[in-house]
């Protein structure tokens, strides 16, 4: 029944609304456009959609537009409230408490409670494969249903990186809770529920993942798109025909770099390289360190100094790549400048070489090895294996370069330390204690890929690692880190070569496009068109 | 009586040869290097060893491997291929959602490469010298020798891009909500003409090349002298007596393709991102997903083995002579 408001009454609120209009004024010209489809595409397959336990980039693209985590960050690595309000690190390291936001809902319309927030953080400490994500968490409290207080054995400052929407999807307990095995849950493919900006509407594995608006999403008035298309195609090529026929509106982890310049030089488009701080891509040259001659450090260095990474970074990815000289990528807050570096000098490749006792035999020859590279990015690895081949035989070693059919077979290879030298990609994924703890420790010398498959082992960068992670203080963790990186960069288990330029490539018609630190793998809430 | 003892006969060896292809699959598939854990790990961007343990025993990866083929027969008995490594999913789900796809693709490009090919063959032994039949001879000879792939990539640059008549790849447009309605059957179809053409080209050659020789066999034959000594005109002897016996070689190619023409369907669904069981396939192998390699490559011995009953009946309907033998 419409009730008639008192006339004088009506008058006030005329004159509210007016004085409101006239306070937003400024907000509401920049009212960004609502609605509209936004396809983008992706070489990589996701197995299943829920984050919570699978990682990688094919997942973590849907996963994130799905499921809310408790806390999002901006371009600067600040954390942002997201389905948390405020949060709190205590004194000591060992608890964060984090505060839910009133009324926020699920997909299925159920409200998002403290239960749900300790439900995902144990699935993801028991399922996720980044097991030193949540390492040190014991147990999460929930003394009401708006507070969650995450516990842990020793401080652990990497705890509200890991709150990320890559790396925290908050997920229904009385969905996923039902007992069954999380990392085979039959919902993680189908009738997905989370409380993301989007909810799913079709996936269909290997072709494409279908979302929509989350009319009810915790944020209000967001998110402006209408509909949020993943197309998974495998062929890049096909990926930027579409793109530049309009098909497609965006194209994140954009890397080969004949790809790049053809859209550097399209008017339609728009290339940003930011948005990858996070996931901090570094191609690198491993050694296999158990192996003669490269266990002897005057190798492995002769062998870096061979190696002109202007040279691949200008020429080999056509200026797009930077180089990279440390185990910590350049954006990193805990990225150092002091580190040895090896500047190209085959003389004193020669040198050294000649001072580890490889003398150049009759043929000019001192000894062989062999080179693997990853398959499926030639750009970013076959043709750096080819270069430093030419590059290694112009000091009397000699190279051969050994394809792997794909990945699985290279992978073996890695795992059973069935190599002299690999090039690999390898990603910090944000906190070091995720991303490159692991391949320095040698406690992780494991039969697996991406592992610290060099046999790598020093007991001084161990002590260094392990203080760090439980560091609170910034200065003093980036102290250690400091340490480490130059320590490691002297050694040389690894020559790093460069980064991997990832870009995002966008219609200019699309407005916001993620630049976060985690890019394209944070919610996309915030685009629209223009 | 006769005709019944030679189906059970043929059901018979149809079954063994599936089995034996099945078990040789099997084999095959396990000796590739690398597995499917180390591919999961690969795109979770690493893992523990725990978890690798885990999974390795929640696929039957830690049993020795005559106990996994005889799991894996077992099952297939009970019709069950079992779950994806990779996605989750039951494998038989998997093949049955692509098989539309791909048959569609198959069907079209085949029976048009059948139709045209043949035509063309005949058409260019009517004069074996002629212009007709040089032109005819070469493009054949290029279509059949092209690469899948190139010729793909080649019509999308012309055609996809340059001139922009038809989409780049899949089987929709991408914002497409199916149904089925008219609309999306010209979708469908709109979607479907680069790479059934590409399909096409290889298989029009062997048809064109194959109905021409044995058409130019055929006509050399002494029962086309009486023929034209009886005084019937050009068009019976050609069309009526002669095409009657030289199409024969083509059928049977044609079925014969009908089973073999996977290998085809998956560099062509690789190319155009076409959904269906050659790109499930290659994308399995590529992931050791040995229940869907395993499932896509039964499916397709059984349609090979089918196929080739039903070309041995076609037969016997086109030349009567052929009874049981």
């Amino acid at each position: 029944m419409p009730v008639s408001l008192p006339f004088a009454r009506r008058r006030a609120l005329a004159a509210m609304a007016l004085l409101a209009a006239a306070i937003a004024w400024p907000a509401a010209a920049e009212e960004p456009k609502r609605g509209g489809t936004l396809v983008f595409g992706s070489t990589q397959s996701p197995r299943h959609l829920n984050g919570a336990v699978q990682s990688g980039i094919a997942t973590a693209l849907p996963s994130t537009q799905l499921f809310a985590s408790p806390l999002r960050f901006d371009d600067k690595w600040n954390a942002q409230p997201y389905l948390a309000e405020s949060w709190s690190l205590a004194p000591d390291g060992k608890s964060l408490t984090l505060n839910l936001r009133r009324g926020a809902v699920f997909h299925d319309g159920k409200p998002i409670t403290s239960e749900d927030v300790a439900f995902s953080i144990m699935a993801i400490k028991a399922n996720h494969p980044f097991t030193t994500m949540l390492g040190p968490v014991e147990k999460v409290e929930t003394p009401d249903a708006q507070t969650a207080i995450i516990r842990m054995s020793t401080p652990h400052p990497a705890i509200v990186l890991a709150m990320s929407p890559a790396l925290c999807p908050i997920l229904p307990k009385h969905v996923y809770g039902d007992g069954q095995d999380l990392k085979s849950h039959p919902r993680n493919s189908t009738n997905v529920v989370g409380s993301g900006p989007f909810r799913l509407v079709e996936f269909k594995p290997g072709q494409r993942v279908v979302m929509e608006r989350f009319d009810k999403f915790f944020i209000a008035g967001r998110p402006y798109l209408d509909k949020l298309i993943m197309n998974i195609t495998p062929d890049t090529s096909s990926l930027m025909l579409s793109l530049e026929r309009g098909d497609l509106q965006m194209l994140p982890f954009a890397s080969v770099p004949t790809d790049l310049q053809r859209l550097a030089k399209n008017p339609q488009v728009q290339l940003t390289p930011a948005g990858y701080e996070g996931i901090g891509a570094l191609n690198w040259l491993a050694f296999n360190l158990t192996k003669k001659p490269l266990s002897d450090v005057k190798v492995r260095k002769a062998i870096a100094h061979t190696l002109d990474k202007n040279f691949i970074s200008k020429a080999l990815m056509a200026g797009f790549a930077k180089p990279a000289d440390g185990p910590i990528v350049a954006s990193s807050p805990f990225a150092v400048n002091d580190l040895v570096r090896y500047p190209v000098d085959l003389k004193k490749a020669v040198e050294l070489l000649d001072a580890a006792g490889y003398k150049a035999g009759a043929n000019g020859e001192r000894f062989k090895l062999s080179i693997d590279y990853l398959p499926g990015a030639d750009d970013q690895q076959k043709t750096v294996a080819e270069y430093i081949r030419t590059q290694l035989k112009k000091v009397g070693i000699a190279v051969e370069v050994r394809t792997s059919a794909d990945f699985p077979a290279w992978a073996k290879r890695m795992a059973t330390k069935d190599f002299d030298m690999s090039m690999d990609s390898v990603f910090n994924w944000g906190d070091p204690v995720i991303g490159v703890h692991r391949t320095y420790l040698s406690t992780n010398i494991k039969p697996i890929v991406w592992t610290n498959t060099q046999s790598y082992s020093n007991p001084q960068i161990d002590d260094l690692l392990n203080t760090a992670g439980g560091l609170l203080d910034p200065v003093k963790r980036k102290a250690y880190y400091a340490t480490f990186q130059k320590v490691v960069t002297d050694e040389l288990p690894i020559v790093f070569i460069n980064q991997i330029p990832y870009h995002t490539a966008a219609s200019k018609k699309l407005a916001n496009v993620p630049t976060s630190i985690w890019g394209p793998m944070s919610p996309y809430d915030e685009v629209h068109f223009k | 009586m006769n005709m019944t003892r030679t189906l059970l006969s043929r059901l018979l060896q149809g079954l063994a040869l599936v089995l034996a292809v099945v078990v040789l699959n099997f084999l095959l598939v396990h000796a590739a290097p690398g597995d499917p854990v180390e591919t999961i790990a690969g795109a979770s961007g690493g893992m523990s060893d725990e978890l690798k343990a885990q999974l390795r025993s929640q696929y039957g990866l830690d049993q020795p491997l005559p106990v996994q083929l005889g799991i894996y027969l077992g099952k297939i008995v009970q019709g069950d291929l079992g779950f994806s490594y990779f996605f989750n999913l039951p494998v038989a789900g998997l093949i049955a959602e692509r098989i539309p796809a791909t048959l569609l693709l198959v069907v079209s490009a085949v029976l048009a490469a059948f139709v045209i090919g043949t035509t063309l063959g005949v058409l260019s032994a009517r004069k074996p010298n002629g212009l007709l039949s040089q032109t005819i001879t070469v493009l054949s000879l290029v279509g059949f020798a092209a690469p899948v792939f190139w010729t793909g990539i080649m019509l999308v640059i012309l055609l996809a891009s340059v001139w922009p008549i038809f989409p780049v790849s899949g089987l929709r447009s991408i914002d497409a909500t199916g149904g089925g309605g008219a609309r999306d059957m010209l979708d469908v179809l709109h979607h479907l003409v680069l790479p059934a053409l590409t399909l096409g080209l290889v298989y029009l050659a062997q048809y064109s090349r194959l109905a021409r020789a044995s058409m130019l066999d055929v006509l050399g034959a002494d029962y086309i002298r009486t023929a034209r000594a009886k005084g019937l005109s050009n068009r019976v002897v050609l069309y009526k007596h002669a095409l009657r016996n030289a199409v024969l070689p083509v059928v049977t190619i044609l079925g014969l393709q009908f089973g073999n023409v996977m290998a085809g369907a998956i560099l062509v669904e690789t190319v155009f991102n076409w959904p269906g069981l050659g790109r499930l396939a290659f994308e399995a192998v590529l992931r050791r997903d040995y229940p869907s390699v395993l499932g896509v490559l039964l499916f397709s011995s059984i349609v090979v083995v089918v196929m080739n009953q039903l070309t041995d009946l076609c037969y016997r309907l086109i030349d009567p002579r052929i009874k049981t033998s």
